[in-house]
């Protein structure tokens, strides 16, 4: 079953085309890669489907329902969550904290129960700092619980924020460039949380990465795109094959 | 071997001592120096009973800086400290009795405390018991203030106009209802009912705040740090300006006559509710929101947090306390002026949020109780004053960039715990 169809999509900056008539559909439980040089459009493409940006032209459907055009958070709480390529989280909140937040639209106690501190509104906490413990012994990070987040290191940083993002009960999960800057041993365990969280959740994934071993090994399906639009579409041995993609990456032959 | 028992207990001892312990040696001493004060005071050759710790003595008069040091040392030095450390093992057994209460009896029981012992050493003199009160204004103010400074990491100048609002919204209700006054006629309602209408005045008058409040919020949703302090700004002055012209409030001159309902209890009272709301509100996964839009507002939005939402319910809540400590400032002097809530309290007001610490409720109280107190008692230095407090903030901001204790939750439960091993308890 589909879960997420991009169809037709377009986005300007200006008078730059950044992304070009792009397709996707995604299905429950699916691993798919986007790859492509820098400046391709991948993050872009990310910002698109999560509400940062409203596309120029072409349509989003989430579970058959338009998303483009709603609010950031509207379109998290149905189901899209991602991680950021630069890791972008709160960095006086600890790391029990940062996964609780991520519950935030699922919360039913109110203003009320947050001002007068009713008994709803504990029982609730208490559930939601539950679940939140639970998500972070499956990602190994239990034991830094209240730890904040600026002094832990990279690698455990990454970590929390795979933890919120998950806690946000998505479908579909956007990871952008989950393993930058990790060493191999950081990253063959990054690349098991992934599995685990899919086979967990029964995830789809999205996933843009660099480094071509992890794309390889994660993906069912990948794209590829260059200047915007996607020049490639395959199993990962097709796209290791494919010329057109050979060039995005190296350049012509001829040019050497 | 049983000295240096001895000495270990009496050391270990000090950091035993519950709150209810503290509590309990406070109030002992302000008991004291109710019954004995006056002729101790007379013994160590003072005037009369130093109303606020000695402070106020000290610079109005050097020479008898040890004489008050004396006094303070005999008045409340020493009966704490002897009755603190005494009363280590009845106090846990105590504490950890009312701990076993439901945690909101149990709180009841310490305020009831706290304001037996603001009350009994409120009553040595009128001076006293209007620095409290002022102090306890300071307080909601500053904390008021902290939610959008500290937790929400906006820069908010407007609070002084938020405060304005608050007590001309008050102070006309309660003169318009039940005061005869040249200004708006005769009382309409009898004022044996004022007292119970009063906080009908202040919760009118925060929701005006809270009305106001939205002139500034709104813009939040698209600007941010700098340019939305200038809006905050600006505001403040429409305020200002708008109370200086509405001849209805009586423009310059100022209302005055405010009925005398803001007496101990009541400011006592509010502030309480004020920091318990505000400490629920903070500490809530709703309330984190605040901290998540501060830190990053891109990744708040994106894990599902409404940050629209989020801003104005920020404003909107501390505009209304801001409002409230308002109303009670206008009932506890009697007397209002627009030129009060200018760029003056603004310096005032952030000078205690970040003194104190940002983001923290313990860092507002200390901030706000330090500041005022020390401004009493500087008072005699007058011009200096105005020194003697910006230096001292600035070496603050130096050694302690965030404020004396910032990023610090308050956790009522901890406090409240009794501080003994279980193996001694009963």
């Amino acid at each position: 079953m589909t879960i997420l169809r991009v169809h037709n999509m377009s986005h300007d900056f200006g008078g730059l085309r950044a992304v070009q008539d792009y397709d996707l559909e995604i299905e429950i439980g699916q691993i798919r890669g986007l790859i492509g040089p820098n400046g391709a459009g991948k993050t872009t493409i990310f910002n698109l489907l999560t509400g940062i940006y409203t596309p120029t032209k072409g349509e989003i459907l989430l579970d058959g329902k338009r998303i483009n055009g709603l609010p950031v958070h509207q379109i998290a709480s149905m189901g899209i969550s991602r991680t950021f390529q630069n890791l972008l989280l709160w960095r006086h909140m600890t790391v029990l904290e940062h996964v609780k937040m991520a519950h935030y639209s699922r919360i039913r106690y109110g203003l009320i129960g947050a001002f007068l501190g009713t008994t709803k509104r504990h029982k609730e906490e208490a559930e939601i700092e539950e679940k939140a413990r639970k998500l972070l012994e499956m990602m190994g990070i239990r034991h830094l619980s209240d730890q904040v987040v600026l002094n832990l290191p990279y690698g455990a940083q990454r970590r929390v924020e795979m933890a919120r993002a998950l806690a946000t009960k998505p479908k579909l999960l956007l990871l952008d460039e989950p393993t930058a800057g990790m060493n191999p041993e950081e990253l063959v365990q990054i690349m098991e949380i992934i599995r685990r969280a899919h086979h967990e959740f029964g995830l789809a994934i999205l996933l843009i990465e660099h480094r071509l071993k992890v794309v390889m090994e994660l993906c069912e399906r990948i794209q590829t795109l260059n200047f915007g639009e996607v020049i490639a579409e395959g199993t990962p041995e097709e796209i290791q094959n494919d010329p057109k993609v050979i060039d995005a990456y190296l350049g012509k032959e001829s040019v050497i | 071997m049983a000295s240096t028992t001895t000495f270990r207990t009496f050391r270990a001892g000090w950091s035993r001592v519950p709150l209810i312990g503290w509590l309990f040696g406070a109030l002992l001493a302000v008991t004291l120096e109710r019954l004995v004060g006056g002729p101790l005071a007379l013994a160590v050759g003072l005037p009369k009973i130093p109303a606020l710790f000695g402070l106020d003595i000290m610079l109005k008069k050097p020479l008898l800086i040890p004489n008050a040091v004396l006094y303070v040392l005999l008045v409340y030095g020493l009966p704490m400290g002897i009755a603190t450390r005494a009363g280590i093992a009845p106090a846990n057994r105590l504490a950890a009795r009312l701990f076993r209460l439901p945690i909101v009896v149990t709180t009841v029981v310490y305020i009831g405390f706290l304001y037996a012992i603001f009350h009994v050493w409120a009553e040595v003199n009128d001076y006293r018991a209007l620095v409290l009160k002022l102090t306890l204004i300071a307080i909601m103010f500053t904390l008021s203030l902290n939610v959008i400074n500290g937790y929400m990491g906006e820069f908010s100048c407007s609070h002084p106009g938020f405060m304005a609002l608050g007590a001309y919204c008050a102070s006309v209700f309660s003169l318009g209802l039940f005061v005869d006054t040249r200004f708006f006629g005769t009382a309409l309602l009898p004022p044996a009912l004022g007292p119970f209408l009063f906080p009908v005045a202040l919760v009118l008058g925060g929701l005006l705040a809270a009305a106001g409040a939205l002139i500034v919020a709104v813009p939040s949703f698209r600007t941010r740090g700098d340019y939305l302090a200038i809006i905050s700004l600006a505001f403040l002055f429409i305020v200002k300006s708008l109370i200086e012209n509405l001849e209805y409030v009586r423009g310059p001159r100022g209302l005055s006559g405010q009925p005398d309902w803001a007496n101990l209890p009541t400011v006592f009272l509010w502030t309480v509710a004020c920091i318990w709301s505000i400490n629920n509100f903070v500490r809530s996964t709703i309330g984190k929101a605040l901290n998540a839009v501060r830190d990053n507002e891109l990744a708040a939005s994106a894990m599902t947090v409404n940050t629209r939402r989020t801003k104005i319910v920020a404003f909107l809540f501390s505009a209304f306390w801001a409002g409230i400590a308002g109303g009670l400032f206008a009932h506890v002097l009697r007397y209002v002026n627009p030129s009060t809530f200018g760029i003056q309290n603004l310096a005032e007001v952030l000078a205690m949020v970040y003194f104190g610490g940002l983001n923290s409720v313990y860092g507002s109280i200390v901030g706000a109780v330090s500041i005022s107190l020390l401004g009493e008692a500087l008072r005699p230095l007058e011009i200096f004053k105005w020194i003697i407090i910006p230096l001292l903030l600035i070496l603050v901001m130096i050694f302690r960039p965030t404020g004396l204790i910032a990023f610090k939750d308050l956790d009522v439960t901890s406090l409240l715990r009794p501080k003994q091993n279980p193996g001694g308890e009963v």
